[in-house]
């Protein structure tokens, strides 16, 4: 298990204030004008050292995704962009880290601001969460107040500003893109790539979007050296993550972990253990509803990291781990979801707003058993004519877990089907 | 497209911001790069929702229009794209219940149905009174507390069938209720205590 002194986010649970001063005594804001003074190349070649992959689902390279940024830039401004639009059905990690620790993301936005040469950062937060954009204005405020963003930064001589942008209701914005459209007062309808915002973002500037806790990590990476958070977990896997453990256990919750925990120890150590105990388990979707369902058999070892995930077709995604026990109506479960994707589809791509529309009518259909044997086949040879097809990877995100369920329910809707089919035998003719 | 319909006889004729949010909304503007103010459209609309009682007339969206020096028409695109923009009259509290697949496996089902039964409406419609409006909406992202329920600006945490009936009556009494876990969680933590931070469970000392 993951060592006390080794956990970043040491007020998680809001159990002590978020305010500045309170902030400081946890460690945030220690000199930081000696870390901006390291310069932009040594914080980017440390983060990159640090093995730091991205927190909010995709997993690229933090320090990578900075270093693509255009250096010298004196005919615009640069901006960096924080996706604090958390929506992933399953997520709610950087919720804790707007409402409890907003100082760590506040000095992680100047650092990673710096690195970038960004003038100005933007923080956009999903609009349901009021009460946690509150607290990180009032952390902005405290910030400013005490001169370490703004006009001469720390006392740098570096100028930064961090504004809040509310969403409004639409888990599409979570996209980079979708999410710089809506800061530019549009409907959050992704972009066509190229240009990368790192080319052309906010505003046709050059552009950064990082997650929540992407960013939140930079500056206790930097104090305590790329070393000790590349030592965690496993090679290319590093660090530490904040899982988030909902569904069937005993005790659901948010807990920071090292990259790698086996899944089984990371619920019964921390979540209370799978309700009426880990025999009772059905599956679990480990990394976010757009990532596929896996069996218990695959739960009883896999590791929770993006290779090991990847290696038994799924994904850690935003590591929010959903339980199910044996109770659970699995095609249920994800015909949930697969109305979930119908209704956030942005509406642009053909294949992702009729084909979300079509697969969750079918799945619905597919919960009762109110299909034919032959339409399982059909709905997966759509599910993968939408996967891939679309501007975004919501199309991908709706496709996946309906391949999961088949990957591995396939008999318990076929016994469906079945069963339908037996009991009204001409109505399903 | 045009302009959003509004076959519900409540549309008003007129709607202006009050100084105090004209105000406001100089500032909000100023958060934005010169000439792009039409970065405040969201921002705005929600100022204007909040000003007329929790939705958005047309005539509120081509205030913001008209202030923000933009096309009505891409106001109203934007006021149809996102949820929390409502575009019909909604009560005085807004309760919206999560249903997404975490809080449906905790049981969303049997509080959307204790809602309804307390209520004596159902999904997407407002009490006689005026007084509550009774929505479902998708993940709120408070997942590990699941099921959730959103009432206004506050997330009612952890909450049970059994808990709506309190809730409820203790908002028709004027009071609000206490928002958070309503089983006695900090927050996010498992229940009956971290298994982590032993040391973080109380306030700093220096």
């Amino acid at each position: 298990m993951l060592r006390d002194e080794d956990r970043i986010f040491t007020n998680l649970y809001g159990f002590q204030d978020f305010g500045l001063e309170a902030a400081r005594k946890r460690g945030d804001w220690d000199n930081t004008a000696a870390i901006l003074q390291n310069g932009r190349e040594w914080i980017i070649d440390n983060v990159k050292e640090s093995g730091l992959r991205g927190r909010g689902g995709a997993g690229f390279s933090t320090g990578m995704k900075w270093s693509f940024m255009p250096k010298n830039v004196t005919d615009k401004p640069v901006y960096l962009v924080i996706n604090a639009d958390e929506g992933e059905p399953g997520t709610c990690k950087d919720r804790d880290i707007l409402r409890h620790d907003p100082h760590k993301l506040i000095e992680g936005c100047l650092i990673a601001g710096f690195a970038i040469g960004a003038s100005a950062c933007y923080i956009y937060i999903r609009g349901e969460f009021y009460n946690e954009s509150s607290n990180v204005q009032r952390a902005i405020d405290e910030a400013y107040a005490a001169g370490l963003i703004g006009k001469n930064a720390c006392g740098t001589g570096y100028s930064y500003d961090v504004f809040i942008h509310r969403g409004a209701g639409a888990y599409i914005c979570g996209e980079e893109t979708a999410l710089i459209e809506s800061i530019e007062g549009k409907k959050g309808q992704p972009r066509n790539k190229p240009p990368f915002p790192a080319q052309a973002g906010l505003y046709s500037c050059p552009t950064t979007v990082n997650n929540v806790e992407s960013i939140a990590v930079v500056p206790t990476i930097l104090r305590r050296g790329a070393g000790w958070f590349a030592g965690l977990g496993r090679p290319k896997n590093t660090g530490t993550k904040l899982f988030c453990i909902s569904g069937h256990v005993n005790k659901p919750c948010n807990v920071e972990e090292e990259m790698g925990i086996p899944l089984k120890e990371l619920i019964e150590r921390h979540a209370g253990g799978v309700r009426g105990g880990w025999d009772n388990l059905l599956a679990i979707i480990p990394g976010g509803s757009s990532v596929p369902v896996l069996t218990k058999e695959i739960c009883d070892t896999v590791l929770m990291d993006f290779d090991s995930l990847r290696d038994v077709r799924s994904g850690l995604g935003t590591a929010a781990v959903i339980v199910m026990d044996k109770s659970t109506d699995i095609v249920k479960a994800i015909a949930r979801l697969s109305s979930f994707y119908a209704h956030e589809s942005c509406g642009q791509c053909t294949p992702c707003r009729e084909g979300t529309g079509w697969m969750s009518r079918v799945m619905q259909r597919m919960v009762t058993g109110n299909a034919r044997m032959e339409e399982i086949d059909l709905l997966l040879q759509v599910t993968k004519q939408v996967e891939g097809h679309t501007i975004c990877a919501l199309g991908d995100a709706a496709a996946w877990p309906i391949q999961g369920l088949f990957r591995h329910f396939r008999p318990e809707v076929e016994r469906r089907i079945q069963a339908y089919r037996n009991a009204a035998p001409l109505a399903a003719e | 497209m045009s302009a959003p319909a509004s076959d519900h006889g409540h549309e008003p004729t007129s709607f202006a911001f009050t100084q105090e949010n004209l105000e406001l909304a100089k500032r909000i503007i100023a958060k934005y790069p010169e000439g792009k103010q039409a970065s405040a459209c969201m921002p705005l609309l929600d100022v204007a929702q909040r000003q007329n009682g929790g939705w958005l007339p047309r005539v509120a969206m081509d205030a913001v229009a008209d202030l923000l020096g933009m096309p009505r028409i891409r106001v109203y695109e934007v006021a149809t794209f996102y949820t929390m923009y409502n575009k019909n009259p909604v009560g005085k509290h807004h309760i919206q219940v999560c249903t997404t697949t975490p809080c449906w496996l905790r049981g969303s089902d049997d509080i959307v149905h204790a809602c309804k039964k307390k209520l004596g409406v159902g999904l997407g419609e407002t009490t006689a009174d005026g007084q509550f409006t009774l929505g479902e909406v998708e993940c709120s992202g408070a997942c590990v507390n699941a099921p959730v329920v959103q009432i206004g600006d506050d997330y009612y945490e952890d909450v049970a069938p059994e808990h709506i009936d309190g809730l409820i009556e203790a908002i028709k009494r004027g009071e609000k209720p206490k928002a958070g876990s309503q089983i006695g969680r900090q927050s996010s933590e498992p229940l009956g205590g971290p298994t982590t931070l032993a040391a973080f469970t109380t306030q700093a000392d220096d």
